[in-house]
Order: C-alpha cells, then sequence, then structure tokens
C-alpha cells in the first residue's frame, strides 16, 4: 500500500506472538463481569491470528465495557460516549492494512449512538462490532437502558422499566447493506471466540452482540439463562460459527439456520421465547464503503500537486 | 453571424464616457433566468480586463421561489475597481433588473440610492395581465421618485427576435447591455460566449451571440450612460474564486486527503467542489449522517495518521464541541473549518455574521485551548488551510479556521499561488516507534511533543480524553492532571511567541484604533483610508490570529486614544433602555481584547445580515472621532 513511508513495506520478520503480547495493564472490571470473558476471547483471537499489535485498534465509546482497548496491548482508541463507530470508520477509511474491533455498550451503541449505528451498518466497512450488551448502564451505576427488559427496576426507573426492550439484533437486521449479524453469551468461551473470530475474519462490518453479565448490578438478568441452557437456542449451520461437537452438546436447544435468508434471519431476531445465539445473517456481496474511500491511498505526492493544479488553473483568468 | 455583429467593433458614441475608478453594478432576475451567469461572465472579463472585482451573489432564500417576487430575486453584484478591490461597497451605480419585483428586494437590502441607474425590462408594461402591468407602472413611478434614473429596455421584446424562449436568453442580452455601458472589448467577449457555450453546439453559440450582439447594440444607439473604470494588467497570473472554493483548493494544496462533512449553508459548496476535485488528488469527501459524526470521522482520520479537514457553519459547531475537547485533550491534529452565518441557532442560514468566536474559543467543556485563525480575504482562505494543517500536526490539536458567508460567496482574484511540495502533508509515518518515548513526552518547556501512528512497532498506547499521564494512562492524580492541563495549555504560548504583532493600518498612533478580524477588512480599511483623506487622526489593525492573539496588542493600543472594534456580531448599543456600562454586553472581540489588555475597548458592532458597507463605518468613526474631540 502507498501513501505510507517505505520502512513500513518489508514487513517485519516474522515473529510468534503470545497471548502477553495484547495484554495491556490489567482489567479494572468488576470480579465475575462478563466483560473479562470477551477480553480474553479478543485476545485469544489475535494471537491465533496472529495480528501485528502493532496493526491492530481497537476503538470503543465510554462506559465499562468501553475501558477495553486499555486493557489490549495494541493500538487503541477510548474516545466519547455513543461515538465510537465514526471514530473506527474514519480510522478505516485510509487505513485498510489495519485490523480493527470497535467494542460499545448497549447505552453507547443503543442510546447515544444510535444514529451512528444504524449508519455504520449501512456503510459495511471491514470493523469487527462487539456490543457487550448487559442491560444496564454499568458505569454511571445502575440506570435503564434500552436493552433493559420491562420491569427492571433501576436508578432511574425504580418502580420498574415500563417500555418493552430495544432488539439489537432486529434493528440491525433492518438496516440496509448489514453483512453480518451474529449473537453470542460471555459464560460460553469456545462460542464466544468462534464468533469473535469469525467475525474478524468477515470481510466488512460484523456486528455481534453478546450477553454480557454485570454480577454488579444486573446479576439475576442472565442468571436463569445460564443455569437453564434450554432458554438459549443455537443456530447451527455450515456457514455458521464452527463449534465442536462436543461444545454444541452443551446447548440443549439448537436448530438448523441458514445464514444467508434475510427474512429467517429476521424472524429468529424477532423470538422472545428463546436467546438465538450465533450467526443469524451473513452477506458476503454487500457494499463496501471502505473500497471507496481507500482507492486513492497510491496517489504521489507529484500527482496529488499535479490534480490540485488542474482545477486551480480553472481558476485564472 | 448576424451582421450586427460586425456593429460590435464600432466605438460607443464617445461624447458621454465617463472616467471612473469604481463603480457597483447589480444584475438580478427571477431564479433561472440566468442572472448569475451574465454576472459572472461580466466579472470575468472585467477581471482578465486588469480590473479589481469584488462580486457577491444575489440568491433567493427559497429553492424555486415564486416569479416576480421580492423574495426570488437572483442575480450577482459586481464591485469594479481601477484598484484592488476588497469589498462589495455601498450603493449600486448600475441595476439591471428583469423585472421590477426583484429590483424591490434589491431597494428593500438598502443596495440603491437617489442617482442609480435602473435598467427594468418594459415587457411587464405590455403583459395581458392587468394587474402585472398596474404593478409595473406603479413600480416605475415609485422608482422615479425614489430619485432611480429609470431606463425600460426592451429586452424581452428584443430577444424574441432571436429566441422562442426569451427567458433563456436575457442574460445575455444584459451581458450585451452591461458591455457597451463600460465599453468592454467586444472580441473578447464572443470568445467567452463561444467557449461557455462550446458543449451546446453552434446553434447555441450562435443564438447567444446575437443576443449578447443585440443587447449591444441596442445600449449604443438608446443609451447615453456610459463609463470606463480604467484596469491594468496584471503583471502576474491572477486566478478569481470565491471563499469557499479558495478553502477547498487549500485543503488540496494542504495534502488534506479527507474532508469530512455534513451538509450546511453557508460550507457546503466548499464541499461540492472537494466532491470532484479531492478524488483526483487521492481523497475524497466523507457525508456523515450528522456534524457528530463527521468529526469523529475527521479525528479517526487524524489519528491514524492522515490529518483531515471538518468544515460546517455554526449550528454544526455546536454539534461539534465534544468532540473538539476530545482533539485538544488527546492531542489529534485536526483542521476545522467553520464558515459562518447568522445565529443563534438556525439563524439566517445564508447571510453573514461573526458570532461564533466565542464558541469556537469556549463552547467545549472544561479549559480547551486551541488554536484558531481568520482569513480576512479570500487569498488568504487558501493559503490559512496550508497554515492550519501545519499547525495543527507541529502544536498536536485541532486548528480552527472562522471563515464568514461574506467570504465564502464574495469572489476576488489574486495571485495564483505557486503550489510547493512542503505544503503537503508528509507520508505517514511507519518506521518503528522508540519505546522509550512514551505517547506524551511533552516538553517540560513547550508542551510540545511528538505522536506514534498506528502501524509504528512500539508505539501502541491508547488514546483517551480521561485525563492521562504521559503514557495516556488514564490518571486521576492532582499532580498529573494540574501538569498535562498546563502542558496543553503552554502550546498557545509557545506558538504566540513566534508570532509577529500585527501591521497597523495607518499611522502607528493617532485618536482612534479600529480593531476587525476576518471578512471586514476591506470595509474597514476603505473607510479608515477615507477619512484619513479627511486629515483624521484615525488607523486600523486585523487580527488573523484569534487564539493565540498576535503579540504587542497593548502596546499598539496604548498609542490612541480610543480603541473600538467594529464586527458582524451583536453587541447591546450603549445607551438602550436598561443598558448601563455595567450590564453592557460587549461584541465578540472586544470581549476577548478587554480581559487581555485591560484596556477599556469599545466596540460598535451591528447584525444586518449583510456586510456593514464602507459608509456605515465611516459615519460611526465619524461619530466616535466628534465625541473625543468634544472629550478634549
Ligand atoms: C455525552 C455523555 N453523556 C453521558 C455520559 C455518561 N455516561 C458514561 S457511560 C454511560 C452509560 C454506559 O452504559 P453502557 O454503554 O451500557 O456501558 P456499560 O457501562 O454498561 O458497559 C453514560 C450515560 C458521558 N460520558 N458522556
Ligand atoms: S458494573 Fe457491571 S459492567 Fe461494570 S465492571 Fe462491574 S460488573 Fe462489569
Ligand atoms: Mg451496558
Amino acid at each position: 500500500m502507498s501513501g505510507l513511508r517505505q520502512e513500513w513495506e518489508a514487513e517485519a520478520p516474522p515473529r510468534n506472538c503470545t497471548l502477553q503480547d495484547y495484554q495491556g495493564v490489567p482489567a479494572r472490571w468488576c470480579p465475575g463481569c462478563g466483560d473479562h470473558a470477551v477480553l480474553n476471547a479478543v485476545q485469544q483471537v489475535a494471537r491465533d491470528k496472529q495480528l501485528p499489535p502493532e496493526k491492530t485498534v481497537v476503538v470503543s465509546g465510554i462506559g465499562c465495557s468501553s475501558r477495553f482497548p486499555h486493557y489490549m496491548k495494541t493500538y487503541g482508541f477510548h474516545g466519547l460516549h455513543g461515538r465510537a463507530f465514526p471514530v473506527a470508520c474514519g480510522v478505516r477509511s485510509r487505513r485498510p492494512d489495519l485490523h480493527m474491533f470497535v467494542v460499545t455498550g448497549d447505552g453507547d451503541c443503543c442510546a447515544i449512538g444510535t444514529a451512528h449505528w444504524i449508519h455504520t451498518i449501512r456503510y459495511n466497512m471491514d470493523l469487527t462490532i462487539l456490543l457487550l450488551d448487559n442491560n444496564i448502564y454499568g458505569l454511571t451505576k445502575n440506570q435503564t437502558s434500552p436493552t433493559t427488559r420491562t420491569g427492571e427496576r433501576s436508578n432511574t426507573h425504580p418502580r420498574g422499566n415500563v417500555l418493552p426492550p430495544l432488539n439489537p439484533l432486529s434493528v440491525t437486521l433492518g438496516v440496509t447493506n448489514a453483512s453480518f449479524v451474529a449473537q453470542t453469551i460471555d459464560w460460553n468461551p469456545p462460542h464466544l471466540y468462534s464468533t469473535i473470530r469469525a467475525a474478524y475474519e468477515h470481510k466488512g462490518t460484523s456486528f455481534v452482540r453478546i450477553l454480557q453479565r454485570c454480577p454488579h448490578f444486573t446479576s439475576h438478568v442472565f442468571a436463569a439463562v445460564q443455569h437453564d441452557m434450554s432458554q438459549v437456542l443455537l443456530l447451527t449451520h455450515d456457514d455458521g460459527i464452527p463449534l465442536e461437537p462436543s461444545m454444541q452438546r452443551l446447548f440443549p436447544n439448537r436448530a438448523a439456520h441458514d445464514p444467508h435468508q434475510l427474512a429467517a434471519a429476521r424472524a429468529v431476531a424477532e423470538r422472545d421465547d428463546v436467546y438465538p445465539v450465533g450467526l443469524l445473517y451473513r452477506d458476503e456481496r454487500a457494499a463496501r464503503y471502505d473500497l471507496q474511500t481507500s482507492q486513492g491511498l497510491g496517489k504521489s505526492q507529484a500527482e496529488k500537486m499535479a490534480a490540485t493544479e488542474k482545477w486551480l488553473s480553472r481558476y485564472e483568468i | 453571424m448576424s451582421t450586427t455583429m460586425a456593429d460590435l467593433e464600432a466605438t460607443p458614441s464617445a461624447s458621454t464616457v465617463r472616467v471612473v475608478d469604481q463603480h457597483i453594478v447589480e444584475i438580478v432576475s427571477d431564479s433561472g433566468e440566468g442572472a448569475q451567469t451574465c454576472g459572472q461572465m461580466f466579472a470575468d472579463l472585467v477581471a482578465r480586463n486588469g480590473n479589481g472585482i469584488w462580486t457577491v451573489e444575489i440568491i433567493p432564500a427559497e429553492i424555486e421561489p415564486p416569479s416576480r417576487s421580492r423574495a426570488g430575486a437572483s442575480g450577482n453584484r459586481i464591485r469594479l475597481g481601477s484598484n484592488p478591490v476588497t469589498n462589495a461597497g455601498d450603493h449600486a451605480d448600475i441595476v439591471v433588473a428583469l423585472n421590477e419585483q426583484v429590483l424591490y428586494s434589491r431597494i428593500d437590502a438598502g443596495a440603491l440610492h437617489p442617482g442609480t441607474i435602473v435598467f427594468v425590462d418594459r415587457t411587464w408594461a405590455e403583459h395581458p395581465d392587468d394587474e402585472i402591468r398596474r404593478r409595473y407602472q406603479e413600480a416605475i413611478e415609485d422608482f422615479r421618485r425614489r430619485g432611480y434614473t429609470v431606463i425600460e429596455a426592451p429586452i424581452e421584446a428584443q430577444c424574441r427576435q432571436h429566441t422562442d424562449d426569451p427567458r433563456k436568453g436575457k442574460n445575455m442580452w444584459a451581458l450585451g447591455l452591461l458591455c457597451a455601458i463600460y465599453d468592454l472589448d467586444a472580441a473578447t467577449v464572443r470568445e467567452n460566449i463561444s467557449r461557455r457555450f462550446s458543449r451546446k453546439g453552434d446553434a447555441a453559440i450562435e443564438k447567444n451571440l446575437a443576443l449578447f450582439a443585440d443587447g449591444y447594440d441596442w445600449t449604443l444607439a438608446n443609451v447615453q450612460q456610459r463609463f470606463r473604470v480604467p484596469a491594468h494588467k496584471h503583471a502576474q497570473p491572477m486566478v478569481v474564486m470565491n471563499g469557499n472554493q479558495a478553502l477547498a483548493l487549500g485543503i488540496m494544496a494542504a495534502g488534506i486527503e479527507v474532508c469530512s462533512m455534513y451538509p450546511i449553508t453557508p460550507a457546503t459548496s466548499a464541499s461540492h467542489f472537494l466532491a470532484n476535485a479531492l478524488q483526483e488528488a487521492g481523497g475524497f469527501v466523507h457525508q456523515a449522517e450528522d456534524e457528530i459524526a463527521a468529526i469523529g470521522f475527521a479525528i479517526g482520520c487524524s489519528y491514524a495518521g492522515k490529518t483531515a479537514v471538518t468544515i460546517t457553519s455554526g449550528p454544526g459547531l455546536a454539534l461539534k464541541t465534544e468532540f473538539l475537547g476530545y482533539a485538544v485533550m488527546a492531542e489529534v491534529p485536526l483542521v476545522v473549518i467553520v464558515v459562518q452565518r447568522g445565529g443563534p441557532s438556525t439563524g439566517l442560514p445564508t447571510k453573514i455574521e461573526q458570532g461564533d468566536l466565542l464558541a469556537a474559543l469556549y463552547a467545549s467543556p472544561g479549559d480547551s485551548p486551541k488554536i484558531i485563525i481568520a482569513p480576512a480575504t479570500i487569498e488568504e482562505c487558501f493559503h490559512f488551510v496550508v497554515t492550519a494543517r501545519r499547525l495543527a500536526e507541529d502544536f498536536r490539536g485541532p486548528v480552527m479556521i472562522l471563515s464568514d458567508a461574506n467570504l465564502a460567496t464574495g469572489q476576488q482574484p489574486f495571485p495564483k499561488p505557486q503550489l510547493q511540495s512542503s505544503w503537503l502533508a508528509p507520508p505517514v509515518e511507519q518506521a518503528a516507534w522508540d519505546q522509550s518515548v512514551p505517547p506524551f513526552a511533552w516538553d517540560p518547556e513547550t508542551g510540545l511533543s511528538r505522536r506514534p501512528i498506528p502501524g509504528q512497532r512500539g508505539g501502541e498506547y491508547v488514546l483517551t480524553g480521561l485525563a492521562h499521564d504521559e503514557a495516556s494512562h488514564v490518571a486521576y492524580e492532582s499532580a498529573i492532571n494540574q501538569k498535562s492541563m498546563e502542558m496543553r495549555s503552554r502550546k498557545l504560548a509557545v506558538l504566540k511567541s513566534a508570532l509577529h504583532p500585527p501591521q497597523v493600518h495607518g499611522s502607528a498612533e493617532g485618536d482612534l484604533l479600529v480593531v476587525g478580524w476576518g471578512s471586514t477588512l476591506g470595509c474597514i480599511e476603505e473607510a479608515v483610508d477615507q477619512l484619513r483623506g479627511e486629515g483624521h487622526r484615525v488607523s486600523s489593525l486585523h487580527l488573523r490570529f484569534l487564539s493565540p492573539m498576535e503579540p504587542g496588542l497593548k502596546k499598539i493600543f496604548e498609542r490612541f486614544r480610543k480603541v473600538l472594534t467594529v464586527e458582524v456580531n451583536y453587541s447591546d448599543p450603549a445607551d438602550a433602555a436598561f443598558i448601563t456600562p455595567e450590564s453592557r454586553r460587549y461584541s465578540q472581540l472586544s470581549q476577548l481584547l478587554r480581559s487581555q489588555t485591560l484596556i477599556d475597548i469599545d466596540c460598535w458592532s451591528q447584525v444586518p445580515g449583510s456586510p456593514i458597507p464602507p459608509s456605515r463605518i465611516v459615519a460611526e468613526l465619524r461619530r466616535r472621532l466628534e465625541m473625543l474631540r468634544q472629550e478634549s
């Protein structure tokens, strides 16, 4: 790729990155917080894919979950509440060489960042989005989030949430040009790992909603699901999230689901009797904005000056 | 080719040609009748001739206003002079109006005065609709009562001889009229017309040449008034463009590859230009989902090594402020262009105001020191972008450029910039980073530091808007917070130490010093020159750097008995009800200057939605000078 200095173009000599090479400062989340599991999974994917740490960028917003980049030893961008997406798109627009993860929370993505969420899905740039959905605002201490279930109490709704929760999967699947939509749970590391890995490997925006336990504020919310796995529906398909048969057996509820069928994906997303986990939808042919935005990267300084001169000359008298 | 073309070379009846050193012309029509094309072609001709010009677009508020409506006036004002012209001036000397109602909109705008020569299409006098005929007659009588020299020209009737659709031809006829009045070389005009319509084919060229010739001939035969504005051929190549085009070309010349924006008047036209041009230079325009995303996207590009620009106007600036604060806190190089319009809120979308200075300085939460510069001319719009990118990178933070609707739509010739390779952004650094250097290795004296770019091995760090230490680790300790605040602020003092004191226009001492910033330069200096010509001890000073300000201001101010800012933003009139020296709200620059210099700087500011013409400034300065005379 041009536009970058020569030194970079000569690839670094082969090296073997270990987990440690991806571990930043010790994570400060509460013990038992689901975020730890996601961090481990991302670090494992990075190691297994041997992503050079200097070429890996994790972008986040604000929230407990958005502290994520600090705990990675890669490049990171801990931004503003709700605004991780535009920053990530900007980074990606001129850097096809980087490996990018975006970490966001249910407030960050589904409340304050909603406009960007919708449009980022539509832009379909090569990004791996991880929505750490604990159904609550954690960092600001227990306020209702858009995904909080009806009746749940919080500091802002002490008598219980009156509204039905927003469904991040169906919203995402409703956006034109969505290209990868999956759901997983923080308490099944193999499925979590496999999902994030598949999301990373997908070229385009992959959106992964992760049901994330917040033992501090919403310990009860996913407790029932965690203990009764029949509330989870494992989606299986050859083009879906790969999972060892031994692991599959941990999910008593399994259903074949073809991720290329949008209508079927939407129907599964809408189910309120079970949490579907796995790949709901994938479309490798969705238009990618980053292929457009990175097109001119090869231009030399001389070519840029010539183009400027050409346009400037039009105004000559 | 029509036989009349041969007549074009005939000299207009020499009897009444008046030589003037400057003149103001307006051409207005319903939108869609091409007055703007006529105005632009006329401006282009006189500029090529070597005249100084300043042109302003006259834009209707609606996209498709009803015809013959006051709100629908569309066209151009062209001020031409023997010397460089720095502003749109006062009253028009000549107005060509394709109907009487659009002329009223110019009267309402205060563009005319007794003595203005107005050409009105007299086709409306014969219109089948009684009401239209009546309104036309009433208007013509009214115009005469107001003291205008009214010339009813048979524009439509003449055009019908050459085209079935005179609405589309009147503008070329009017161009012929203007060229005859100003004795412009018809051969050059013919060339221009042929070039302009070349894509439409020979028939279109012929038709337009015929319309032009007809207007020209009719004027020679029927109009007494002729003027000549002597011109000097330019010694060097010149360009003519408006401020937004200059900003856009500055963006390209600076090697900025990404312009991230959300459409907003009056900033958008810069992005329209870039949408086409930037791609040829390898970049692109990102039209984001809103202004917050636009700046976030730009910051993402900058963080990844390609300093980007985001361009907006007041309401967009309001949305960007949180990210602006982030760019200050996390020290992300970024160019933010604000083409100001009238505020507050949605305000006056197409009109002029300098109301966003304090918002630019202070709108972000907490202390967010940033560089702010304001071009005063169209040429500066170009060069300031080049400067802004370099400052953003050297000082590692956002640089704001405050332009305004006056610069955005005004056109002025200036020497064609000689593009330099040193203006371009260098390629993104990707060599290994010395791991012993933290990402914020603030120089304890200057606060300056270098940043690692993703891709640089050994430089891995996490950018954050939270308080952080040199390693960019989140740090809430008092001492670290105190120090990092100091480091970010120090950079402005360092920049200031590298700037020169601004040049006083006029003598370095006197009774009254007028201070301005941004697009008011031409109007202020013209007013000051006029009063100096009359022997008054008045000078002016124009600031380009607003944060930090150029040094030495206090010393300059102390040499004058009174210092007064003139700005196009709101201040309370000193003598209004309830207004006392204590309660009076001052204009924006004067507030800043007062606090910086502890000098009792006064202000005179207005929000007319248009530039304050030199005559109004002259009148106010006279009043102030008289007050000073009485005091002593
Ligand atoms: C503009 C702005 N508004 C509000 C906040 C306060 N705030 C910080 S995090 C947060 C909610 C976080 O919830 P979520 O995104 O679900 O993340 P979690 O902490 O649950 O991981 C809020 C409201 C802020 N930092 N910035
Ligand atoms: S408050 Fe909840 S989400 Fe935040 S760190 Fe603690 S457990 Fe995790
Ligand atoms: Mg949350």
